[in-house]
């Protein structure tokens, strides 16, 4: 099992080191929060998954290359579970042309087809339709494969989030709702905004099943994830999985949240995911993944950083082929 | 064959000829409400011929779904005027996927989003919003206005490989002509009267309006058919000929796609362009009201002079 432990392991300490990363890179990146612009490498909003890495490990473990997902705008550490090179990850946050989408989205789009990533999205909600599709299809095709749709907490109040399941259900698909619950929408506790019993009894009164587990305790997700998932993959339906978690930081990089109760705070951090995912493993072992996954960030910042930037006329192309060149 | 009835055969012949070509949307399984789905769930059952709940967000954003797993579906809305109701599915996701994703990913679907007024319907469903699509980047606009270019039309806008913004007309579904099984090219207008003294541009319904007025003037009357991208070259030829233009439209004036042909048209070519389209007005329910918001041959005729 420690094979296993480690692998969890690996997954959360690369998610953190490339969010800690991606964080020091966007200080000055966007003018929100009362915080100013200035120069930095990573600019505009930048949503970290700091907090939250045991639930895209814990599910990701058990997705093949050809499993698809969707993710939400806080989606690098769901991006990195699903194989995405943090290479090419790191040079799409500071735009460049490394980049997995060369530079044209940026975090909140970022996407890696060739692992079967279908993207983040920056809209709330908006990648559920897009989950029930890619089922749809693998359905009609009759294909193996399965998709997970992580959303947040903050979703379950969105049109969407009853429409998709409404679908899945009904043409019983080969899909694993994720609902990320950090508790926070933007700056609003998201309990506050939510009447009825939550995420799961929405998702059960439409009939799709599921578990809420402790978003934070990477083991708790892997093996409710391996029920879930081994459910679908024999054909019984969409499932749904409440992983509670915290968000560590703002909405973004450059909120402090200071909208925040510290106590709560502090007891969050206390209740750090990595903390709990290095029990299993040994500390000296727990010390090289670390060290590992701190190298792999300083070569991907490094690689970012002296990667060419996106000619200017890529602005104009992949936008469509039909009246390509006709842009006024 | 009808209007609606091409549109018909342009999605069997596609499905025949593409085991990708899926559709999806509310009544499909009984014909459509226009009945222009009549026959299609009973030739490629209810796995490609989709009946959906009235979830028009994620009738849409399955689309975009399927369409990035390699599928190519056609969306039916019913009316533009429910399409509002999967506005970020068009466009923030349709639209900009393939962009933003760097292009891994294509999203080649025809989203059909009927347009006009449609008599007796009041306000939610008479409008004509093509104009908010031609603005998008990443959108294709297509407005056929016979059973032939519904057939051709449609046909290539499914093949197209782009998000296509495919829009009939609400009151031409019944419309009787002559198809033949020929393929057309997107962004192509199409000179349906040559004349000397005037150009009108228009598209949809209008193109009939428009056919049927009565002037002393010699009008060049082009149905543009793609709306974007629209056919400069044509327009512009036509216009260098007869020096001026009249564009027509169904649609609110203000802000209107006739807004863009006369504002490029008179950059380019300097030469006195109007418009006519509908007042700033919700269609009423009333006859009485609703006749305000259409635009009739007298109106066209005027402009024409004006």
């Amino acid at each position: 099992m420690s094979g296993r432990a480690e692998s969890l392991y690996r997954t959360m300490a690369r998610i953190r080191a490339f969010e800690n990363a991606a964080e020091e890179a966007s200080r000055g990146g966007v003018a929100a929060f009362g915080a100013s612009l200035s120069q930095a490498q990573v600019r505009g909003p930048l949503h970290l998954s700091t907090g939250q890495e045991a639930v895209a490990a814990g599910v990701c473990i058990h997705l093949a290359k050809d499993d698809l997902i969707t993710s939400t705008h806080r989606g690098h550490g769901h991006t990195l579970a699903k194989g995405a090179s943090m290479q090419r990850m790191m040079g799409e946050l500071f735009g460049r042309a490394s980049g997995s989408n060369r530079g044209k989205g940026g975090s909140m789009h970022i996407a890696d087809f060739s692992v079967g990533m279908l993207g983040a999205n920056g809209v709330v909600a908006a990648g559920m339709p897009i989950a029930v599709g890619a089922a749809h299809a693998i359905k009609i095709r009759s294909e193996e494969r399965i998709v997970v749709c992580f959303f947040g907490d903050g979703a379950v109040n969105r049109g969407p989030f009853l429409e998709a399941l409404n679908w899945a259900k009904l043409h019983e698909l080969r899909l694993l709702f994720v609902c990320e619950d950090n508790r926070w929408s933007a700056t609003t506790p998201t309990g506050a905004m939510t009447a009825g019993e939550g995420p799961l009894a929405r998702a059960r009164a439409i009939g799709v099943p599921g578990v809420e587990v402790d978003g934070n305790d990477v083991f708790a997700v892997d093996s409710a994830s391996s029920e879930l998932i081994s459910k679908i993959r024999s054909g019984k339906g969409p499932q749904f999985l409440h992983a509670v978690t915290y968000r560590f930081k703002g909405h973004v990089s450059v909120d402090p949240a200071h909208y925040r109760d510290g106590e709560e705070v502090s007891r969050a951090l206390e209740n750090d995911p990595l903390f709990f995912a290095a029990t299993r493993i040994s500390s000296s072992e727990a010390g090289r993944i670390q060290e590992e996954a701190e190298s792999e960030v300083r070569l991907a910042l490094k690689a970012a950083s002296e990667a060419p930037w996106p000619a200017p006329e890529e602005a104009y192309r992949d936008i469509q082929d039909t009246g390509a060149g006709q842009w006024r | 064959m009808t209007y609606g009835q091409a549109a018909c055969e342009a999605v069997r012949q596609a499905m025949r000829n593409d085991q990708q070509v899926v559709v999806l949307g509310e009544d499909l399984g009984r014909g459509g409400v226009f009945q222009q789905y009549k026959g299609l769930q009973q030739e490629f059952g209810a796995a490609r011929v989709i009946d959906t709940p009235i979830s028009e967000a994620t009738i849409m954003g399955a689309a975009v779904g399927m369409a990035l797993a390699g599928l190519k579906p056609v969306v039916e809305m019913r009316v533009v005027d429910f399409a509002l109701c999967a506005m970020d599915e068009i466009v923030n996701q349709a639209a900009k996927a393939r962009f933003m994703f760097g292009g891994q990913g294509r999203v080649p679907l025809v989203a059909r989003l009927p347009i006009g007024m449609w008599a007796g319907s009041a306000a939610q469903h008479s409008q004509s919003l093509e104009a908010w699509f031609a603005h998008i980047p990443g959108l294709v606009v297509v407005a056929p206005a016979t059973p032939q270019d519904n057939y051709s039309l449609l046909g290539a806008a499914i093949r197209c490989g782009d998000p296509v913004v495919y829009m009939e007309h609400k009151e031409l579904w019944g419309m009787q002509a002559e198809v033949s099984p020929q393929d057309a090219s997107l962004g192509k207008a199409k000179i349906l009267r040559e004349g000397k003294d005037v150009t009108l541009v228009t598209w949809s319904r209008m193109v009939h309006t428009a056919l049927q007025t009565e002037t002393s003037k010699s009008v060049e009357i082009i149905d543009l058919r793609t709306l974007w991208p629209w056919d400069r070259e044509t327009v512009f030829s036509s216009v260098k000929k007869t020096g001026r233009l009249l564009v027509v439209h169904e649609s609110v004036q203000a802000a209107g796609f006739g807004a863009e042909i006369a504002a490029t048209v008179a950059e380019e070519l300097n030469v006195p362009v109007r418009r006519l389209g509908a007042p700033r007005i919700p269609v009423g329910y009333s006859k009485t009201l609703e006749d305000e918001a259409r635009i009739t041959g007298e109106r066209i005729a005027q402009a024409l002079v004006s």
